[in-house]
């Protein structure tokens, strides 16, 4: 029954990594572009989440509210004033230039935060739990497990029945040809990267009432949310969400075995996946 | 008219450079302690650019993980000494055997991965590695272990014999370096990487073993690198996980380095090491304020002056030091038309 | 007598450091369709790109209703109301052939082009409807690309090589379907290796090569013999 429950919760987990890994998922589909501070800004996310709990005395989930947009804004202006001018055939300006925005991110974090562990306030949700059966659960990680699969659910909508989501298609199609159905480019990258810093905010603000964070583990949620993804396949955000458990039920069950080995569970368990299935399990897109 | 590789600006630089390697070899002689450690630090950062850059500059393969190899080189060091009874110059040696080793299953899976996806999939194996090593109580685990006093001493007698060994040791694998990437690249397999560099389908075409020759930079310039981690912490005298694998040390620094220098040259990298440590000395405070710094001309150099600094110098003035490329020339005949 | 619709005056185009263009003049009067013709890399779907703003030119050098449309970017050109079917088709994989339609149609312009008249033009894309539009034969892809250009409702379309890759009897059926096309009032212009087709749709036609106008004249009448010196260069 312990095991039952590891791979429950484990599953559960898998939820949070799915949605670190939608934004970087969603970013790679439209613009081949992988941003080396994604970590970063989910923890960025906490930290402004933090802050605005802090002046006004909102519930974190509440502080979503004033995340979400300002998070969306911040990712449309760092598109369009900066990493615009790194797309193209090379891979080193975006791969550099992401490199320097993470480490700048980190120590700015660091100068304006310290590196004291932070963690949000959420009151009753943080301990409060229901069982079914001999199960006994969390209600924030089902609350979390449930906010991955409605945004990941949304982000489907979006991509395959509205306006917006045909042209996101396109442009990753056809960058040119695109044009020609008056899309802007510049324009339409720059939705999209609002469009992953959003869910950003969202993961941000939900790891940090689960656990404390600080301005050096942004790196850690990159990896995580990377490992998802390839895990389940490029190109497919349900095989994101896949891939997500996948990790979360390997760190649960390693960390059964011995809690030094939780992470390094995960790892293997991605490798494991490199080895034998260097495609991901569900892929749509080839890297 | 004839095709030739040297110009006047590589000859006089290898006579410039020649004067000063003799100067450096005498430094234990008018140097202080504390220059000669620095210097040795110069050294130790030159040859983790100049092979970083040889991966991605050349062989196009961008890795954040290199980290990895500095920390098991400076663990291989300690157990070899330690455990297995070598000197610690033999161990250095071992250090890199042991690197290119490791690195051929590392290889093996990372290079299913591209791009950006390569680049995270090498910070994955570095994590890898610090998770692991922190899990050995022999080699300290989670807090690390210290250099026992016996191998110090063994290395040589008196303190000032053994900064300058260690000096040595840090300008001789610098040399061998910057020597071994210079001569590799004007090798045939060298000017097959620079093709893969400038067209990887074209030079595919033309029967390159694409995966065979970036594989084999990945060997060699992560077997050298490990060399350098174990020369690292024998001069630190003191390993941890988190310091051999700190990203921060061991990448992000060296990273800079080349970008701002001149990635892809083998000019760029020493040209950004000097930058880095003249600015690291007359900004007195390091850490987070300085770190920013840099990132943020990192990300200038990449948006505006993609090929940094020696790019700039490079494509002003045609310099070329160490001469890699073919020119054509006119001759003089004896009449001089 | 009105001015033109398109006036391009000495256009020149580059790639990088090869010129593809030198000193193009030509005009397009509103409701003429005119037929550019030439060998492989005379430069017409250059002049096709430049048009449509895909290529960079000097700002006057192209005049659209009388304003300068040179340096403009492409999607900015599509706003005006200039369409192109570009070589290739280049449908998006991605989009199912509706969806193809549809965005063509996202600036939402007015006219007698909906997506159902597009299908009552190409019944079979009506079948295909949901079908990945990369996954139809080439000449229903050809339809998918014209009727794409279409649903913008264009002023000037321009048609760049659309029968390239086709069999003969694919190619009849898309050019009959032309006069309805371009029948409307329509300005067009179409690139063609077909010259029998190019003229037989046509009011006007240039011929260029190597970069140059090397013929003008109006497409009724014009002598075999002086197309051919044009087309190749002979003087």
């Amino acid at each position: 029954m312990d095991w039952v429950n590891a791979i429950v919760q484990g599953t559960l987990l898998g939820g949070l990594y799915a949605l670190f890994a939608a934004g970087l998922s969603l970013i790679f589909g439209v613009m081949r572009l992988v941003n080396i501070a994604h970590g970063d800004l989910i923890i960025f996310s906490a930290y402004l989440g933090l802050t605005v709990v802090m002046a006004t005395g909102l519930h974190p989930l509440l502080a979503l509210i004033i995340a979400v947009p300002a998070m969306a804004a911040i990712g449309y202006a760092l598109q369009r004033g900066i990493l615009n001018h790194t797309l193209g055939d090379d891979l080193l300006p975006p791969l550099l230039v992401t490199f320097g925005l993470s480490v700048i991110l980190q120590n700015g974090l660091l100068e304006v935060y310290t590196a004291d562990p932070q963690k949000m306030d959420a009151g009753v949700l943080e301990t409060a739990s229901f069982s079914i059966g001999d199960l006994q659960l969390g209600v924030l990680p089902v609350l979390t497990f449930g906010v991955a699969v409605a945004v990941i659910a949304s982000l489907q909508w979006v991509f395959y029945r509205t306006a917006m989501g045909r042209a996101f298609r396109a442009v990753s199609d056809n960058q040119e040809i695109a044009q020609l159905m008056g899309l802007n480019r510049r324009h339409i990258f720059g939705l999209a990267m609002a469009l992953a810093l959003a869910v950003t905010a969202v993961a941000g603000i939900l790891l940090g009432i689960r656990t404390s964070f600080d301005p050096s583990v942004g790196g850690g949620r990159l990896i995580f949310g990377f490992e998802a993804v390839i895990i389940g396949g490029l190109g497919n955000l349900w095989g994101t969400l896949a891939g997500g458990v996948i990790l979360g039920v390997a760190q649960t069950i390693g960390a059964k075995i011995d809690p030094g080995w939780q992470i390094l569970a995960g790892h293997i368990a991605f490798l494991i996946v490199l080895a034998i299935r260097p495609q991901g399990l569900f892929p749509r897109i080839s890297g | 008219m004839r095709v030739t590789r040297t110009s006047q600006a590589a000859k006089v630089a290898a006579i410039f450079g020649a004067l000063l390697l003799i100067v450096l070899i005498v430094a234990p002689w008018w140097a202080g302690r504390a220059d000669m450690r620095l210097m040795g630090e110069i050294f130790l950062y030159l040859a983790l650019a100049s092979l970083w850059n040889l991966m991605a500059g050349y062989a196009g393969l961008v890795s954040v993980g290199q980290q990895a190899y500095v920390g098991f080189g400076g663990y291989m060091l300690f157990a070899l000494t330690i455990f297995v009874g070598f000197s610690p110059v033999v161990a250095i040696a071992g250090a890199g055997v042991l690197g290119a080793l490791i690195s051929v299953p590392v290889a093996l899976l990372i290079f299913r991965l591209r791009g950006a996806y390569f680049a995270i999939g090498t910070w994955v194996i570095a994590e890898v590695f610090r998770l692991s090593f922190a899990q050995m109580s022999a080699l300290g685990g989670g807090s690390g272990s210290s250099l026992p006093v016996k191998i110090v001493r063994s290395m040589a007698d008196g303190r000032a014999a053994r900064e300058a060994l260690s000096y040595w040791l840090a300008l001789g694998v610098v040399v061998c370096v910057i020597l071994a990437v210079y001569l590799f690249l004007r090798s045939r397999q060298g000017l097959a990487l620079t093709a893969i560099r400038d067209n990887e389908l074209a030079a595919s075409s033309l029967g390159i073993d694409i995966w065979r020759t970036k594989f084999v930079v990945y060997v060699v310039a992560s077997a050298l690198t490990a060399m350098v981690g174990a020369l690292i912490f024998l001069q630190k005298l003191r390993i941890s996980p988190d310091a051999a694998f700190s990203v921060n040390d061991w990448t992000a620094f060296v990273i800079f380095i080349v970008v701002i220098g001149g990635i892809g040259t083998i000019e760029g990298p020493i040209i950004g090491t000097l930058l880095f440590f003249a600015l690291r000395e007359t900004l007195a405070d390091l850490g987070t304020v300085y770190l920013m710094v840099l990132g943020v001309v990192a990300i200038l150099v990449m948006l505006r002056a993609p090929k940094g600094v020696w790019g700039l110098i490079r494509a002003r003035f045609g310099l070329e030091l160490f001469p890699l490329s073919f020119h054509v020339k006119q001759t003089l005949d004896k009449k001089g038309t | 007598m009105a001015d033109p619709l398109l006036q391009i005056t000495g256009l020149d185009a580059h790639y990088n450091d090869f010129q593809a263009l030198y000193g193009v003049d030509m005009h397009l009067d509103e409701g003429e369709v005119l037929a550019i013709i030439g060998s492989n890399g005379a430069g017409k779907t250059t002049l096709m790109r430049s048009i449509s703003g895909l290529m960079t030119n000097g700002a006057a050098q192209l005049q659209y209703r009388g304003q300068p449309i040179g340096s403009l970017r492409a999607d900015q050109v599509a706003g005006l109301g200039i369409a192109l079917v570009p070589e290739g088709r280049q449908l998006f994989p991605s989009l199912s052939v509706e969806e193809n339609l549809l965005i063509g149609g996202r600036l939402g312009r007015t006219g007698p082009w909906s997506l159902q008249t597009v299908f009552d033009l190409f019944p079979i894309l009506e079948e295909r409807r949901t079908v990945p539009s990369t996954s139809l034969s080439g000449g229903q892809q050809q339809m998918v690309a014209i009727g794409r250009a279409l649903m913008a409702n264009p002023v000037l379309i321009l048609f760049d090589e659309i029968s390239l890759g086709l069999a003969p009897v694919v190619i009849k059926s898309i050019y009959n379907a032309l006069p309805n096309i371009v029948g409307k009032g329509m300005s067009a212009m179409i690139v063609e290796q077909d010259i029998s087709k190019a003229l037989s749709v046509s009011n006007r036609v240039y011929c260029l090569q190597e970069g140059r106008v090397s013929l003008e004249g109006a497409s009724q009448g014009i002598s075999r013999e002086s197309i051919s010196h044009a087309y190749f260069g002979i003087k």
